[in-house]
């Protein structure tokens, strides 16, 4: 059986309700990471003056720095393979959707760096609490990478060949729908990096 | 975003390449900022204004808010009073400090 209103706008909302969906799902998400903003206010208002910032100094900048060009040119890229498929061009999409997979995986890989040389010098979420609540914060985001990986990994594998081709419009949607949760994902990292490395 | 024709895409995709650049630059603008010499209130307001600035070019134009219809604004506007209340809730601590 087909859902509903996947293709065509449902006149009550004047959209497609994967678009309506994914809305609603990343307005969740906003929250969920909201809950956790705040913690890490509350955790700096309560902390010893100029602890947050002997901790975050044990981060490296130019790591983070290089993850956000990446993460930034990565919303490019999923953003070009949506309008590669408005285009009617499935090959470009191909390219653009397999640029994305590879600069998720660039940052998965820089981070992995990351956590392992904080290992390395025995620093882990017990050490402090902006350790804590760095650990929680990027953790939840590159589990967030890793599930936006999985997605967009599914529709770039021949399985997103054949929806193409059976119902191109439909599979245009869903794309969108992907492309927009990963900017969301890109979203996050834009404040986490300021709060977390530079302040 | 549903009946755009070739030409509408490629139009489009000027406005992307442009966005992205100017994020690219404000990063660099972001770290440069958290060198110089400030107040840390002043470094913290400098910090977030960026990070609102780059959040704002990704909301409005890579997910097409500007463009946007209604139901959508309706409910991020929703999002975001609920959003503010969870960031001010930590402010209820000064009470303590204060004994109100």
């Amino acid at each position: 059986m087909q859902a509903p209103y996947t293709v065509e706008e449902r006149p009550e909302t004047g959209l497609n309700n994967s678009k309506l969906g994914i809305w609603v799902f990343l307005a969740s998400e906003v929250m969920l990471f909201g809950g956790l903003f705040s913690a890490y206010v509350f955790l700096r208002m309560a902390a010893p003056a100029g602890e947050f910032a002997y901790w975050g100094s044990k981060l490296s900048i130019p790591m983070a720095t290089v993850n956000t060009m990446v993460l930034i040119s990565s919303s490019v890229t999923v953003i070009m393979s949506w309008a590669s498929l408005k285009m009617k061009d499935f090959e470009k999409y191909k390219m653009y959707m397999g640029l994305t997979l590879l600069c998720a995986l660039i940052f998965l890989f820089i981070k992995y760096f990351e956590y392992t040389g904080k290992f390395h010098h025995g620093i882990y979420p017990s050490s402090s609490t902006f350790m804590a609540i760095y650990f929680t914060l990027t953790g939840l985001h590159g589990l967030h990478i890793i599930g936006g990986m999985i997605v967009m990994g599914y529709f770039w594998l021949p399985a997103g060949n054949k929806m193409w081709h059976s119902e191109p419009e439909h599979f245009t949607n869903r794309i969108e729908a992907a492309g927009l949760y990963w900017h969301f994902v890109d979203l996050v990292w834009i404040f986490l990096f300021p709060i977390l490395y530079l302040l | 975003m549903s009946d755009h024709d070739h030409g509408h895409i490629e139009e489009h995709i000027k406005v992307y390449l442009t966005v992205f650049g100017a994020l690219a630059v404000l990063t660099l603008l972001t770290v440069s900022a958290s060198y110089m010499d400030v107040s840390n209130t002043e470094a913290i307001f400098l910090a977030l204004s960026i990070a609102t600035v780059k959040a704002s070019l990704v909301a409005g134009y890579f997910m097409h808010l500007i463009t946007e219809r209604q139901t959508i604004i309706y409910i991020l506007c929703l999002t975001f009073v609920f959003f503010l209340v969870c960031m001010f809730v930590p402010l209820i601590t000064i009470i303590d400090h204060t004994a109100l």
